[in-house]
């Protein structure tokens, strides 16, 4: 018999938070710390949505999404999360870039990039400061004609290499190409790109673990391998949500689930004005992703090659080649024994972009083919950096597509959520029925790791206001 | 509640949402964020804060009244009558 994942839970509580990613971690621990009863569902057995990892006979541990983040998370874990957490994450230093237009290491600072572009790649430093005080002065309010592109050739006119080093990583990072508007990039580049990158020393397991630990000192409510069918609605208020065919009620829900499918599947159109659905319908979502995950063997090491390698054999950064199955661009992130101090184990990941039509359609044979044909291209790859890594992998596997809309039921296996005109219509969706949210990987700008988290806080802050006016009227009703 | 009584509940706040902040030397009529340091998020939390000890709400479109410290005395003061200077 299937274990009752949802026994005793409460009669009624202000928030169900639909999906354990980090967006909805932390408005669940927001929400608890402002006093309100919390119930967050997640139907994988695992909380932390894609930022996750997962175990191999051999003990190796991968990390799905830990290749680097922004240094704002530090602030935003100590604030919205504990002090222990934020005291884990450290700084890479050791970012490379490997490929036919030029070969350097950087801390990804603006210090060090200005230096590099102003002795290396030969432009002015008053024009490199320009460019760095534009993208640091972008906003959300913003015009949003100007696209990437045009901001590259406004600074940096006939300059490949210039936007492949600016680029490059910002694409890795949130699937964001040159035709997308550049205050996106702008917004992220100054977040992403101005004072290094970041990772949680300790690994994605032990980080959601700490998150688990203070959720439950704050007491929230969390279930596991719970799947919600569908958000209730009534008279275009929220009544509930249906979960294992249960329904359990609540004044609002927090949807942590991707913006399509929170507005396709779990509310439904019938529920929303047409202009709405017409919106919603518009957002395109971004791209997916392919990764290779290597494990060293027990006993073996491998020496320092630097942390987070952009490598590529494209003559120019090219967003659709970016993501063509026939890989021709990867990061590789590499994983010594001190990102899980006490542990003396190696890893390497290998992500690419990808395309979901790519590899949807596949018969189960071709696609276990394309999947051996992805790592053999991947470790043949790493021989350049690594000769002879061949001899000291004891585990291979491929994840695709296909395997991030498996575990994160993420539309189209999206890895970085929507393109920007995803996070108007996120907003947007309390004024279509009240006591309805989402937060989660949307408009570019709101994804990633701070991304969500950071939005997970400022929709908890509308949620919260929301209970306080409800709170306020059936007070009122009551006397 | 009076207006240094606001002033002095604001910096306790801050002093929670930004432990880094310098807030002894606080100039009462420049913006916050132009000698703390704050960036929107922090004003968030201050909403998030004053929501959750005082039951006050402050509607998205009023956030750039708490700029200065005498703008949040004199926006807040209506706002916080009835409650007690504690
Ligand atoms: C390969 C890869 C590499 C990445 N690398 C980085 C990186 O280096 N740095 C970085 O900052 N970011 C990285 N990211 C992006 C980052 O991981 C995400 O942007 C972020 O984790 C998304 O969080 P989220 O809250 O939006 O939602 P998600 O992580 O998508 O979580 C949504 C959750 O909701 C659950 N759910 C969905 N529907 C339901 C339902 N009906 N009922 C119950 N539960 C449901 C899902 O199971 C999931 O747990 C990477 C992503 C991928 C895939």
């Amino acid at each position: 018999m299937v274990a009752d994942r949802l026994r005793d839970i409460k009669s009624h509580y202000d928030v169900v938070i639909i999906g354990s990613g980090l967006a909805g971690l932390t408005a669940a621990n927001c929400l608890a710390k402002c006093g309100r009863s919390v119930l967050l569902l997640e139907q994988h057995y695992n909380f932390g949505g894609m930022a996750t990892w997962f175990h191999r006979k051999g003990g190796h541990i991968f990390d799905i999404s830990l290749h680097g983040f922004p240094i704002g998370m530090i602030k935003s874990c100590r604030k919205y999360w504990t002090k222990e957490i934020s005291d884990s994450i450290v700084q890479l230093k050791g970012i490379r870039f490997d490929n036919p237009q030029f070969q350097l290491q950087t801390t990804f600072d603006r210090q060090d990039f200005t230096r590099i572009l102003v002795e290396e790649f030969g432009i002015e430093s008053e024009t490199v400061e320009a460019f760095f005080d534009a993208a640091r002065g972008m906003d959300f309010y913003d015009d949003q004609s100007m696209t990437t592109r045009e901001l590259f050739e406004k600074f940096f006119p006939g300059r490949s290499d210039v936007v492949r080093m600016l680029m490059e990583p910002i694409a890795y990072a949130n699937g964001s190409t040159l035709d997308d508007p550049a205050i996106s990039y702008g917004i992220v580049f100054s977040n992403f790109m101005s004072k290094g990158v970041y990772i949680f020393r300790g690994g994605t397991d032990k980080l959601i673990y700490m998150m688990r630990q203070e959720l439950k000192a704050n007491g929230v409510d969390v279930r596991k391998q719970v799947l919600v069918d569908r958000v209730v609605v009534e008279d275009g208020t929220v009544r509930g949500v249906m979960a294992n065919d249960k329904f359990i009620s609540c004044g609002a829900v927090l949807s942590n689930a991707n913006l399509k499918t929170t507005i396709d599947k779990l509310v439904g159109h019938d529920q929303l004005s047409p202009e709405f659905v017409a919106q919603a319908k518009a957002v395109r979502l971004n791209n997916s992703s392919c990764q290779v995950f290597i494990g060293i063997r027990e006993g073996e090491t491998l020496d320092h090659i630097g942390d987070l390698l952009f490598t590529s054999v494209d003559p120019e950064f090219d967003s659709v080649r970016l993501c063509a199955k026939d890989v021709t661009s990867r990061t590789f992130s590499m994983y010594y024994p001190d990102t899980r101090p006490g542990s003396n184990r190696y890893a390497v990941v290998s992500s690419t972009n990808a395309n979901w039509d790519d590899w949807a359609h596949l018969s189960e044979d071709d696609y276990q083919t394309e999947k051996k044909h992805l790592i053999e291209t991947t470790i043949a790859a790493l021989e350049k950096y690594i000769p002879d890594v061949r001899k000291k992998i004891d585990h291979v596997e491929a994840a695709t597509p296909r395997t991030f809309y498996h575990y994160t039921h993420q539309a189209m296996g999206a890895t970085f959520g929507t393109k920007f005109e995803g996070l108007q219509v996120s907003m947007d969706l309390p004024k279509q029925i009240h006591g309805l949210f989402h937060a989660g990987s949307v408009g570019i700008i709101m994804s990633g790791w701070l991304g969500a988290i950071n939005y997970g806080v400022i929709v908890a802050n509308e949620v919260d206001s929301l209970c306080h006016e409800d709170g306020k009227s059936e007070g009122r009703m009551a006397s | 509640m009076g207006d240094q009584r606001i002033k002095n509940i604001i910096l306790e706040i801050i002093a929670i949402v930004a432990p880094d902040a310098e807030i002894t030397d606080v100039k009462t009529d420049i913006r916050l964020r132009d000698q703390l340091d704050l960036d929107s998020m922090d004003f968030l939390d201050i909403v998030m804060e004053l929501r959750k000890r005082y039951k006050i709400e402050i509607p998205k479109e009023e956030y750039p009244e708490l700029a200065t410290l005498d703008s949040c005395a004199a926006y807040l003061g209506p706002k916080l009558a009835g409650v007690a200077a504690t």
